[in-house]
């Protein structure tokens, strides 16, 4: 059964088409993660499938209900836990008064030590929400989303801005909440996080989705695992077709900083390079190897960067 | 009971704002600071002393003594630089200039001076042999509610309901708006009523404090009392404090800014300030203008507040007044729903 489905979604903002006919299935019970730019669209459309933003075309069903307004839009509010990219929560409450209020709007809920457990915020029941560190803050967020024991959770962004060991730790609360049957759909632009915690990914590009597939298979659609990247301190840098014929390489990125090459074969490749670049006689500055990630298969696809994009 | 929507909306208001002592001050202290002061400067003196001045030149000494038996008159002698100066800001009331004739010079707009052109003249024609035609005889009496201060609490009280008014729903609403929480509040099954319910029920428990603050405080410090009875003074409080809470939700339910809704609310209060009857009787404006300023709710409210404290009007005499606070608030309200926006 899907827990989301949405079909020809269009939102127009003036000029900008910022949902280009997005297709959406969701599984119960399986995290999905929305993987893309800044810009992308993905806010716009997680906030569609909330009921918060009504799209200029398409059909939306949640958890087999519509936002037709009213009853039925009430009745759909209760089954889901929602975080949003940019709430910033009342600073003079209290973590507890917070939690508790969120708690008094749905008809079952966990109670305030729960839901405190779940996000690891025990010791902070007390303090003010203006003390909390971002990490906090965000898992606060999070307890406020979890607290109606939610069969569906959305995350725009949940983890933005967090050091990594917050973001561990929320990575944790996710996990769990995934582990005890909940479905996700998350937003993100860390391929890292993606990879972690999400069953499939869509990744997205001006409104649209341009590939969709487990993290796994995603990655091996490049045909390599592999990627090498180097850049030369002077001499000509060989041209993309000499690059392209190296044994194990099946693609050729070039940046002006420095090029990339996705490779089948670590082992092969490299020293073909080197060999090819010691023919030119020209020295690097940079060697580096990693295994493939969607970042790869975002650069790939679109020739930009996910950070820059 | 205690975990109801209602109740923690209303109880998450009460906490933002006693937890902001900024606001605390501008609610309570306030308007007891600005009693206090008003009611120290304007404290009834009776007419008291009036300094006059006399010229110094040929004739002064015996004007002088003349003046020196009237009750009420201080007198100094000055040069005409200096007594010119005096004259002009204000620190004597009215420049006598010995001579034939005698001459008064001071500023007639003034009530002081003309009091003192009165006083002065019949201090001298006395010590010239005039005597009076009729015996008079006066009878001193001072009625409660005719000072200053019995004008101005009623007034402050009012403009204190309509500030905490505007500024308590606004304020919050706004935030909420600036920091995407009402938004996150709309992606929960919170009733909308509920979230603007919880404002008036904030506003009610808070508004007997500051009500109670305030005319406890001219009770204590001025003697300040209440003629009619409590029970219409916290029924038309409680109206007035509503009727403000709908403005404040029409001035707040499109601004997407702090800076947009502070700039709407002194739009709407600045003239309410100043026409209103606040600080001194509306009847000052022209007539023209009389029908506008008694269709502000200010105006009725401080109308309908100072009937029942001053004058101890029952509330059956108090329709109109009622009626047009009533009516803002309604109207503003309706309004408010229809066009608010809800992230």
């Amino acid at each position: 059964m899907s827990a989301i489905r949405c079909t020809g979604l269009v939102k127009r903002y003036g000029d900008v088409l910022a949902v280009a006919g997005l297709e959406l299935a969701v599984t119960a019970g399986e995290c999905f993660g929305l993987l893309g730019p800044n810009g992308a669209g993905k806010t716009t459309t997680i906030e569609i499938l909330e009921g918060l933003t009504p799209p200029d075309a398409g059909d939306v069903e949640i958890l087999g209900l519509r936002w037709t307004g009213g009853a039925e839009t009430r009745a759909l509010r209760e089954r889901l836990g929602i975080q949003l990219q940019d709430t910033q929560l009342a600073d003079k409450l209290t973590v507890e008064e917070t939690v508790r209020l969120f708690r008094s709007f749905y008809r079952s809920s966990h109670t305030v030590d729960e839901v405190l457990a779940l996000v690891e915020l025990e010791e902070k029941r007390g303090a003010w929400v203006g003390k909390l560190s971002g990490g906090q803050k965000q898992r606060l967020a999070v307890a406020c989303a979890l607290v109606s024991r939610p069969e569906l959770l959305f995350l725009d962004e949940p983890t933005t801005g967090l050091d990594p060991q917050s973001r561990r730790q929320l990575w944790d609360v996710i996990g769990r909440f995934r582990a005890g049957g909940g479905t996700i759909l998350l937003t993100t632009h860390y391929m890292e996080e993606a990879e972690r915690l999400c069953d499939r990914v869509a990744i997205m590009d001006h409104g649209k989705i341009i590939a969709l597939d487990t993290p796994r298979a995603l990655i091996a659609s490049l045909g390599a695992e592999h990627v090498v990247e180097f850049a030369l301190a002077d001499g000509a840098a060989p041209s993309v077709d000499e690059l392209a014929a190296l044994p194990g390489v099946r693609a050729v990125r070039p940046a002006p900083d420095r090029t990339a090459l996705t490779v089948a074969e670590v082992h092969r490749a490299v020293p073909a390079l080197l060999a090819l670049l010691e023919r030119r006689g020209a020295a690097l500055s940079l060697l580096a190897t990693h295994h493939a990630t969607l970042e790869d298969v975002f650069v790939t696809l679109t020739g930009r960067q996910l950070r820059d994009a | 009971m205690r975990d109801h929507p209602l109740v923690q909306l209303t109880l998450a208001r009460m906490r933002e704002f006693y937890r902001e002592p900024e606001a605390i001050f501008w609610v309570f202290g306030f308007p007891i600071v600005l009693a206090f002061a008003l009611g120290i400067a304007f404290r009834n003196r009776g007419p008291g002393e009036l300094r006059i001045a006399v010229l110094r030149q040929t004739g002064d000494s015996a004007l002088v003594a003349a003046l020196g038996h009237a009750p009420g008159l201080t007198v100094t002698v000055l040069d005409s630089a200096a007594a010119r100066l005096e004259l002009r800001t204000g620190r004597v009331a009215l420049l006598v200039i010995p001579g034939e004739p005698l001459v008064y010079r001071y500023d007639s707009t003034r009530t002081e001076s003309r009091l003192a052109r009165l006083q002065v003249d019949d201090a001298v024609q006395r010590a010239r042999g005039r005597a009076d035609a009729v015996r008079v005889e006066d009878e001193r009496v001072t009625e409660p509610g005719a000072r200053y201060i019995d004008f101005l609490i009623p007034g402050l009280l009012g403009m204190n309901l309509m500030g905490s008014g505007l500024w308590g729903v606004g304020f919050s609403v706004v935030q909420a708006r600036t920091k995407r929480l009402l938004k996150r509040y709309m992606a929960t099954p919170m009733r909308r009523s509920h979230y603007l319910l919880s404002f008036v029920l904030s506003r009610l428990v808070f508004l007997f404090l500051e009500v109670a603050a305030l005319v406890g405080f001219a009770w204590w410090m001025f003697d300040v009392g209440v003629r009619g009875s409590f029970g219409a003074v916290a029924f038309i409080t409680v109206l007035g404090a509503l009727s403000f809470n709908g403005l404040g939700m029409l001035v707040a339910s499109r601004a997407r800014t702090i800076e947009a809704v502070s700039g709407l609310m002194n739009l709407v209060m600045l003239p309410m300030w100043i026409l209103s009857g606040t600080f001194f009787s509306y009847a000052r404006f022209p007539d023209t203008m009389q029908p506008f300023v008694r269709a502000l709710p200010l105006t009725a409210l401080n109308d309908a507040l100072r009937a029942v404290m001053i004058d101890g009007s029952p509330l059956m005499r108090l329709g109109t007044p009622l009626a047009i606070v009533t009516a803002w608030g309604c109207a503003s309200f309706v309004v408010a729903l229809g066009i608010f926006r809800w992230r």
